[in-house]
C-alpha cells in the first residue's frame, strides 16, 4: 500500500477531493434560492417584488404609453389575485397562481420616457438604482427601446419591451437581457404586400414618408422589399423628423411627385397629423396615372384610428393584435379592460399586459428572480391562450413569433370603438424569417451587481 | 412648375404664422424693449383658447342605451353637446365653427393675459438686462406651459375646422392650368389670408391712427414724448395687450392644422427669435418679411430634389439662412443702427 510523505493514505485522500469538489462545486447548485439573493441586480429580500414601467407619458407616443400603463396595471393586480384575473385562465402552460410570484406580492413604479432616449435611460436606470426593480418593461419607441434595453444589459435587468416594431430590436440591436412579445417591421411587409396587390394591383408608384429613426428606416425598408415584389416602382423616400407636428411641407411634393400610393411610416401623434394632414391635401380624392390615390399605414392602432378620424377610412395597415379578436383570451382582456377603463385595450396595451405575464411565469417555473435562470424558461418558450394564438418565444433572437393582422380602417364603424376591420391574417410560418438576416448578437446573460 | 407653385403656397402659409408671431416679438421689443421669451406661450395660450371654447359649448349630458352594450357588458353611453340640446341646429352651427368664434374669446382673453404679465412681472425688469428679461420671461414661459398641461393634460387635443373648408380648393383652376394640377388645403389659405389681415390691420393701426402716431414717436424717442406730457407707458402696456392677441389669435386659427399641445409654444420659439433677428430686431416689416422669406424656403428645402442633394437640409436652411444674413448684414435685413448694440 503506497503512503504520501506525510503519512496520509491515498483512499483518504481521494475521499477528502471528492468531499472537496461536492462541497465547492455541486452544492451552491443545490442550495440556489437563498445564494442567488446575494448575487444579482436588486434581488428581492422583502414580501415584495417590484416591476419598473417606463412609458411615453409625453411626447407623440403618448396615448400608447397611457394605454401601456393602463395594462400593466391590469397585469399586476391579476398577478396578486384581484380583479376578474384577465387572461390568465387562459394562458397556457402556466404556473401562475394569482398569488404574486414567487409568493411575492407584485408592486410597481412608474416612469415618464417623453418618448425620447435620453430621458428613459434616466427613467430605468432611477427605477433600477432607486425603487430597486428586478424587471423593466414598456416603450412605445424603438429608439427608445433600443437604449434601454442596452441599459438593462448592462445592469444585469431583464427588459421586457412593449410596443417596439423596429427590426433592429431583436437584430443588430439585440440583447440577451431583452425580449419582445410585439411584431416588427419586417413581418409587416410579410403579411401587408399580399394584400396590397390585391387591392391596388401590381403597377403603382409609392412615396415614403419615413420618420426619421430606427422603427422609420426598418419600416421604410421593409415595405419597399415587399411592394417591390409585387412590381411596385419606389419613389427616393422622404424622412421626417419625430414630433414634427406640422408635416405639409413634405406632403406638398407629393402632389406633384407621378406618385399614386403614399406610405407613411409614421407612428403615434405623427401619424395622426400626417394622414389627416394628406387628407386635406386632397390626396384621398386625387387620381394619378389613371388611377385612385391610396394612402398606406404600415403600422395601426386603435388609438390612431380614433385620432386621425375620418381620415383612417380604407386605409390598409397591420397590428399586432385587435380587442375584436374572437378567441377567448382576447374577449377576457378586453372584457376585463373595458370594466376598469371604460374603453377597450389598444395592442400597446395587450402587448404590455402579456410581457408582464410572461415574465412573472418565467420567474414562477424557474423558481426565482435570478435573471440568467429566468431567461433560459423564456428562450423558446411555447405558448398559447395570450390572443395571438400557440406562440414562440425564439431562443435566437429572443423575437415572438405568431401570426400578424392586417387591418384597414372602418367605413362605417358601428361604435366609437369599432374602428378597424380586421382584413387578413399573415400565419405565423409565413411571418418567420432566419434570425442570421439582421444580424447581431445577444451577449452574455452574466448577472450583475447594480 | 407645379410642384415649385406648391411648395411657394406652402411656404407662404408657413410664413404666415412665423410673421404672426414675430410681429408680436417685434411690437414687444420696439416698444418696451424686453427680449419676451414669454412669447411663444402666448401663442399656445392663444390655441388652448380654442380648446376651451370648443370644450365649453360641448359640454355634454350622458345618458346609457340598455338596448346596446359595449363589448364588457356595460351599457353605451349616448353623449349629446348641451350647445344643441339648448340651442337646436344653431347650436350645432356654433360648434361647427367653435374655431373661428373662439376668437371672440381670445381677444378679450389675451389682451387681459398680455396686460396683467406687462403689469404684473414684465414692468419691473425693464431697467435690468436684456439676460435677466430672457430668464424672466423663459421661466414665465415655462410656468404657462406647466399650468396649461395641468389643465388640459399633455396630449395634443385635436379641433375640428368647419366642414366647408375641409378638403383642398383647385388653385390650378383658378390660374388656368386645368382642373387638379394644383391643389391646397382649404383652411391653409384661409390661415395665410388670416395672416395677412392681422398684419395689415397692425400696420394700419401704426399708421394711420393717433394712437399708432404716439407709439411709433415713442418707439423711436420715448423721452421726448414723455416730455411732451404723454403718457406713453401706458400706450406701451397697450402695445404688449395688443401683441398677446395677435400671437393668440395666430395660435387660435393654427389650431386645425397641428392639434395642439402644452409644448406648442416652445416649438415656436426659437424659431420666432430667428425670424426676428433675420428680420432685424426692432424692425415690424423686416419681422413680417423674415416671417415669409424663412417659411418660403423651409418649404422649398423639404423638395425630394433639393433633399436628394442635401440631405437635411430642411432641418437646418432656417439656421443657415440666419448665419448666412447675419454674415453679410450683421443688423438682418431691416435692422437698424443702434438697436440691441452697446
Amino acid at each position: 500500500m503506497t503512503k504520501s510523505l506525510k503519512g496520509i493514505k491515498r483512499r483518504t485522500l481521494v475521499k477528502s477531493g471528492l468531499a472537496g469538489i461536492l462541497a465547492t462545486g455541486v452544492a451552491p447548485l443545490v442550495l440556489t434560492r437563498g445564494t442567488y439573493a446575494q448575487e444579482y441586480c436588486n434581488a428581492p429580500t422583502g414580501d415584495t417584488v417590484t416591476l419598473g414601467f417606463n412609458v411615453p407619458l409625453t411626447g407623440p407616443y403618448a396615448d400608447e404609453g397611457a394605454d401601456e400603463q393602463r395594462a400593466f396595471e391590469l397585469a399586476v393586480e391579476h398577478l396578486n389575485g384581484e380583479g376578474d384575473g384577465g387572461m390568465l385562465p387562459t394562458y397556457t402552460p402556466s404556473v401562475l397562481t394569482g398569488q404574486g410570484v414567487l409568493g411575492k406580492k407584485v408592486a410597481f413604479v412608474t416612469g415618464d420616457t417623453q418618448t425620447k432616449a435620453d430621458a428613459a435611460r434616466d427613467s430605468a436606470r432611477r427605477m433600477i438604482e432607486r425603487d430597486g426593480v428586478v424587471m423593466v418593461s414598456g416603450g412605445s419607441s424603438s429608439g427608445v427601446a433600443i437604449a434601454v434595453q442596452g441599459l438593462c444589459q448592462e445592469m444585469g435587468v431583464i427588459f421586457m419591451a412593449a410596443l417596439t416594431h423596429s427590426n433592429d430590436t431583436t437584430g443588430k440591436d439585440k440583447k440577451r437581457y431583452g425580449f419582445r412579445h410585439f411584431f416588427n417591421a419586417y413581418q409587416t411587409g410579410v403579411a401587408i404586400g399580399p394584400s396590397l396587390g390585391k387591392a391596388y394591383g401590381n403597377d403603382r408608384v409609392a412615396y415614403h414618408l419615413t420618420s426619421d429613426y430606427t422603427w422609420g428606416w426598418t419600416t421604410e425598408e421593409s415595405m419597399i422589399a415587399s411592394t417591390e415584389k409585387l412590381g411596385w416602382k419606389t419613389i427616393t423616400p422622404v424622412r421626417t423628423p419625430v414630433g414634427a407636428g406640422d408635416f405639409s411641407q413634405y406632403i406638398t411634393p407629393v402632389l406633384n411627385s407621378g406618385a399614386d400610393v403614399l406610405i407613411l411610416n409614421h407612428y403615434g401623434f405623427d401619424m395622426v397629423n400626417s394622414l389627416t394632414q394628406a387628407v386635406q391635401f386632397g390626396l384621398k380624392d386625387k387620381m394619378v396615372n389613371g388611377k385612385q390615390f391610396e394612402i398606406v399605414v404600415p403600422l395601426v392602432s386603435d388609438l390612431m384610428a380614433k385620432g386621425a378620424g375620418p381620415a383612417m377610412k380604407g386605409i390598409y395597415g397591420t397590428s399586432n393584435w385587435d380587442w375584436q379578436l374572437e378567441d377567448a383570451a382576447s374577449q377576457a382582456f378586453t372584457k376585463s379592460f373595458g370594466a376598469k377603463y371604460g374603453q377597450p385595450p389598444s395592442q400597446a396595451a395587450h402587448t404590455a399586459y402579456v410581457q408582464t405575464l410572461l415574465y412573472a411565469d418565467a420567474c414562477e417555473r424557474a423558481g426565482t428572480f435570478y435573471p440568467p435562470e429566468v431567461i433560459k424558461q423564456l428562450e423558446g418558450f411555447e405558448f398559447d391562450g395570450l390572443g395571438n394564438g400557440p406562440t414562440l418565444y425564439r431562443a435566437a433572437d429572443h423575437q415572438c413569433f405568431k401570426d400578424v393582422l392586417v387591418v384597414q380602417g372602418k367605413e362605417t364603424p358601428s361604435n366609437p370603438f369599432d374602428l378597424l376591420d380586421h382584413v387578413d391574417t399573415a400565419s405565423r410560418e409565413s411571418v418567420t424569417y432566419d434570425p442570421a438576416i439582421f444580424g447581431g448578437e445577444l451577449g452574455p446573460d452574466t448577472a450583475a451587481m447594480c | 412648375m407645379n410642384a415649385i407653385l406648391a411648395q411657394l403656397l406652402n411656404g407662404l402659409d408657413k410664413g404666415g404664422a412665423y410673421a404672426l408671431i414675430a410681429l408680436g416679438l417685434t411690437l414687444v421689443f420696439g416698444t418696451l424693449g424686453v427680449v419676451n421669451f414669454a412669447h411663444g406661450a402666448l401663442f399656445m395660450l392663444g390655441a388652448f383658447c380654442a380648446v376651451a371654447f370648443r370644450q365649453l359649448i360641448t359640454l355634454e349630458t350622458v345618458t346609457l342605451d340598455p338596448e346596446k352594450l359595449s363589448p364588457w357588458g356595460a351599457p353605451l353611453e349616448i353623449r349629446t353637446p348641451l350647445a344643441q340640446s339648448w340651442f337646436g341646429d344653431f347650436g350645432g352651427v356654433l360648434i361647427e365653427y367653435s374655431v373661428p368664434l373662439s376668437i371672440l374669446l381670445a381677444i378679450p382673453v389675451m389682451a387681459i393675459i398680455g396686460i396683467a404679465m406687462e403689469r404684473g412681472i414684465i414692468k419691473h425688469f425693464y431697467k435690468r438686462s436684456h439676460a435677466e428679461q430672457i430668464l424672466v420671461t423663459f421661466g414665465l414661459a415655462i410656468v404657462l406651459q406647466e399650468l396649461v398641461k395641468a389643465i388640459f393634460g399633455a396630449n395634443p387635443i385635436s379641433q375640428p375646422m368647419p366642414s366647408v373648408l375641409r378638403g383642398a380648393a383647385d388653385v390650378g383652376m383658378w390660374l388656368g392650368m386645368g382642373p387638379n394640377v394644383l391643389t391646397y388645403p382649404w383652411w391653409r389659405l384661409t390661415y395665410f389670408l388670416f395672416a395677412t389681415a392681422i398684419i395689415g390691420g397692425v400696420f394700419a393701426f401704426l399708421r394711420f391712427t393717433t394712437f399708432g402716431l404716439v407709439v411709433r414717436a415713442g418707439m423711436a424717442d420715448r423721452e421726448t414724448v414723455g416730455l411732451l406730457g404723454i403718457n406713453i407707458a401706458r400706450r406701451f402696456t397697450i402695445m404688449f395687450g395688443l401683441a398677446a392677441v395677435v400671437a393668440g389669435l395666430a395660435g387660435v386659427m393654427y389650431t386645425p392644422l397641428v392639434p395642439p399641445n402644452y409644448h406648442l409654444g416652445m416649438d415656436f420659439l426659437v424659431l420666432s427669435f430667428v425670424v426676428v433677428v433675420v428680420g432685424g430686431m426692432g424692425s415690424l416689416p423686416g419681422a413680417v418679411a423674415a416671417g415669409f422669406l424663412l417659411g418660403i424656403l423651409q418649404s422649398f428645402a423639404s423638395m425630394t430634389e433639393i433633399k436628394s442633394i442635401l440631405p437635411g437640409i430642411d432641418q437646418i436652411i432656417v439656421y443657415l439662412t440666419a448665419v448666412i444674413v447675419l454674415l453679410v448684414r450683421p443688423r438682418g435685413l431691416f435692422g437698424r443702427r443702434g438697436v440691441m448694440e452697446s
